[in-house]
């Protein structure tokens, strides 16, 4: 394996504090140093990073992969290469695949896909209860020894508190947190789109911010009862905003995540029935958005994640009520948080480091998210200047289905570096392509310009 | 008159005030053709049509198949139980097999919102909003607004309260449109489960009691009320909906003035409204019905390219 030095670009790294414009030296899977004037060692690759940043590779805590089950739609392989052209070094895997991640052999499966692949790492989720049915719940300890980083139940909301106590308790042994994808189903049962003007106009039926701001409040209430790790999965609500910051004033073991679409759509992208705009938690109202944006921006919402989630079209070429759930989002999450939250002034660069690298490898325990010598070597280069056109038909992703589409954003990943080696560059390195021994070769050439 | 239709009739919210104007002073003269001995012109002859009913419905399928045929149209029915749809075939793979077969026109009927501008995006022919899930029922809200103008003569500055399931009614939804872009002021009055999120800002009233609506209207526009929105915790009671709710003599009684009476059907006769209301000399009912297949002739002509100086029926032909 060939060390990497990636020269004069701008390192950013919020595990440290420190943002200068340095060399950065990994090799046999480390980050070796960084600073001025390092030496270059004789078969280095050479990555020039001048006016680009150097960043710990970001960490996406909440990715549905679908294998196995739906490999048609994505597989760890194709969701993993995704994630590395998204600037990812590493990405956490949802468990509703089918079958359902509940057992070790499941997570066992994933972890040793992810393997093969060898692109972004890919850490498993495993499931709270059996089979997600919200009764019995999982082996965590098992689940754990296997690899998974977290238990969730996400899309199928864990409806009983009863379990969610147990499982919030059950994982402290474990030191994992319980993932939960807040929302009431008596209250969200049938909803389509947000519950407001747009969902009146357009005859569908709502989901109201309440169903999700009550089990917000309820998974609080447990955190507190249980002294266990709860982690708000794709928040979406003002109000969730609000509780949230009531219970990190209270000092409780609460994280939560929101995602691109939600700080940067309205409701009002459901208009002509488009079945790209269809996600769960919904697209919601402006002061919505708003709030989304500034809980990021002051820290109330901890992470950015991408609830990736992979949908053929003749799935979402449908009926506005037919159609699936969600959009993708590895490859267009980094280019819409630069666009939206930093071309804005709401967070700096650094800032926007934390909170897709730093802060998510903190609260989920996990490798990276650091650039400190002898951490792993999990670095993106990013262009945070580079203006692109999201063009679908060119992900590395199975799927195409995101509202994007067309939309000119700023920012985005040009080399992702995993345990020390390049998965993913968009240009040949100056030095030229790696030796033809060196598996970093291929990716080289698989590196396309957007 | 410049306006014309455009290529489908999905709704009557994208409608300009000219373009609804347009298609009721069109069904005019159609409105003659129906009383004549020999009902039929040949302004569509030639042109193939196939009604798409993907629910049950008879009156308004027939209300469509009358006008398609006065107008001496081709047409096609095709009901849901006997279509391919239930061999699992998608809307998209329908539409496209329909184009296939070089159809003029279709008219849906659906139970999802959005499905008839689904079909109209995706195929050339033109497409007719009959129904799509609690969206829009755009010849409905023409229709009730063709007998409205009938009788008063006029729209602007009428008062019609909307009654009932405002939530779940697409017939609602279009005649809130149709009506304030035409000038008239319309109130929606039914209980507060089934009043929609920011229906106010579609720019009505909210009539929190029959009794409101009843003292403040010229018109009320009396809503079917589904049986089985109590299984769904919307309504405690038919029972308890027709004390409450229900438009009954005794109620129209203290009217400060006669209010027409109008409802879209299939009547529950003695929930909604009482068998001595609608039977009674302000209801429009049957007038409604009449004026439905007016109303879907002139939609039908306009859509297919039909000038409306041209549709007087005394001077037609082809």
């Amino acid at each position: 394996m060939r060390p990497i030095l990636i020269r004069g670009g701008r390192v950013i790294d919020p595990s440290r504090g420190t943002d200068e414009v340095a060399d950065l030296l990994v090799a046999d899977g480390k980050v070796q140093a960084s600073g001025r004037d390092l030496g270059r060692p004789d078969d280095a690759l050479i990555v020039e990073a001048a006016g680009k940043v150097v960043a710990p590779g970001l960490i996406d805590l909440h990715v549905h992969l679908r294998e196995p089950g739906q490999e048609d739609l994505e597989t760890v392989a194709t969701g993993s290469m995704a994630a590395a052209a998204g600037g990812f070094s590493a990405i956490c895997a949802m468990p509703n695949t089918d079958p359902v991640t509940d057992n070790q052999a499941a997570v066992g499966f994933i972890v040793s896909q992810a393997q093969r692949a060898a692109k972004a790492r890919v850490y498993p989720i495993g499931a709270v209860s059996l089979g997600q049915r919200g009764q019995q719940l999982a082996e965590f300890g098992e689940l754990v020894g296997a690899g998974a980083v977290a238990v969730s139940d996400d899309g199928k909301p864990v409806a009983s508190s009863h379990i969610m106590r147990t499982a919030l308790e059950y994982a402290r042994t474990f030191g994992i947190p319980v993932a939960d994808h807040c929302e009431d189903p008596t209250l969200a049962a049938g909803g389509a789109m947000h519950e407001g003007l747009v969902s009146t106009r357009l005859g569908l039926k709502g989901i109201p911010a309440a169903a999700e701001e009550i089990m917000v409040a309820r998974d609080i209430l447990l955190a507190e009862l249980t002294g266990g790790h709860v982690h708000l999965c794709h928040m979406s609500t003002r109000g969730s905003v609000e509780l949230i910051r009531r219970a990190k004033e209270k000092g409780l073991r609460v994280t939560a995540e929101a995602c691109p679409h939600h700080f940067t759509l309205t409701h009002e992208a459901c208009e002509g029935y488009n079945t790209n705009a269809k996600m769960n938690p919904p697209l919601r109202e402006p002061e919505d958005r708003e709030a989304i944006r500034q809980a990021i921006r002051d820290g109330t919402i901890d992470v950015i994640c991408t609830d990736h989630a992979p949908h053929h079209y003749d799935a979402k070429e449908r009926e506005f009520d037919d159609a699936p759930n969600g959009i993708i989002g590895l490859e267009t999450a980094l280019g819409l948080a630069v666009t939206e939250l930093v071309e804005t002034g709401l967070l700096s660069l650094a800032d926007l480091v934390s909170r897709m690298s730093t802060t998510p490898a903190r609260i989920f325990n996990l490798p990276g998210g650091t650039l400190a010598p002898g951490a792993a070597a999990d670095v993106v280069v990013i262009d945070p200047e580079h203006a692109w056109t999201v063009a679908p038909e060119e992900f590395f992703s199975k799927s195409r289905n995101t509202p994007f589409g067309g939309r000119r954003l700023r920012g985005r990943a040009e080399t992702t570096i995993v345990r020390g080696q390049v998965v993913f560059a968009r240009e040949v390195a100056a030095n030229g392509p790696a030796g033809p021994a060196d598996p970093a070769r291929k990716e080289y050439s698989a590196g396309r310009t957007i | 008159m410049s306006a014309t239709l455009g290529k489908d009739l999905v709704g009557l919210e994208p409608l300009s005030r000219e373009q609804i104007q347009l298609i009721l002073d069109t069904a005019e003269p159609f409105k003659e053709v129906s009383e004549r001995a020999i009902k039929k012109v040949p302004a569509l002859r030639g042109k193939t049509i196939v009604n798409l009913f993907f629910e049950a419905s008879t009156r308004t399928r027939i209300s469509f198949e009358f006008a398609e045929k006065r107008l001496s149209a081709d047409t096609v029915n095709v009901a849901v139980a006997a279509s391919s749809v239930s061999k699992g075939e998608t809307l998209v793979d329908t539409a496209r097999n329909l184009e296939a077969m070089r159809i003029d026109m279709v008219v849906i009927r659906h139970g999802a919102s959005g499905a008839a501008q689904f079909l109209g995006q995706r195929i050339r022919s033109n497409v007719i909003n009959a129904g799509d899930g609690k969206h829009e029922h755009p010849t409905q809200g023409l229709l009730d607004m063709l007998t409205l103008r009938d009788r008063f003569g006029r729209l602007e500055g009428l008062k019609v309260a909307i009654c009932g399931d405002i939530l779940h009614s697409r017939v609602a939804r279009s005649n809130i449109w149709g009506l304030t872009k035409l000038g008239a002021q319309v109130g929606v009055c039914g209980p507060a489960t089934l009043l929609p999120r920011n229906v106010h800002e579609l720019g009505v009233t909210i009539l929190p009691r029959i009794e409101d609506a009843i003292q403040w209207a010229d018109a009320l526009n009396v809503l079917r009320l589904q049986l089985e929105r109590m299984e769904s915790g919307f309504l405690p009671s038919l029972r308890e909906y027709n004390r409450v709710f229900g438009v009954t003599k005794e109620r129209l009684a203290r009217a400060p003035k006669d209010l027409l009476i109008l409802h879209p059907g299939p009547m529950n006769r003695g929930v909604e409204i009482d068998s001595d209301v609608a039977d009674g000399p302000h209801s429009v009912i049957l007038p409604q019905v009449t004026n439905g297949v007016a109303v879907r002739m002139a939609v039908l002509y306009l859509l297919a390219g039909g000038s409306p100086d041209w549709a007087n029926p005394g001077g037609g032909g082809e």
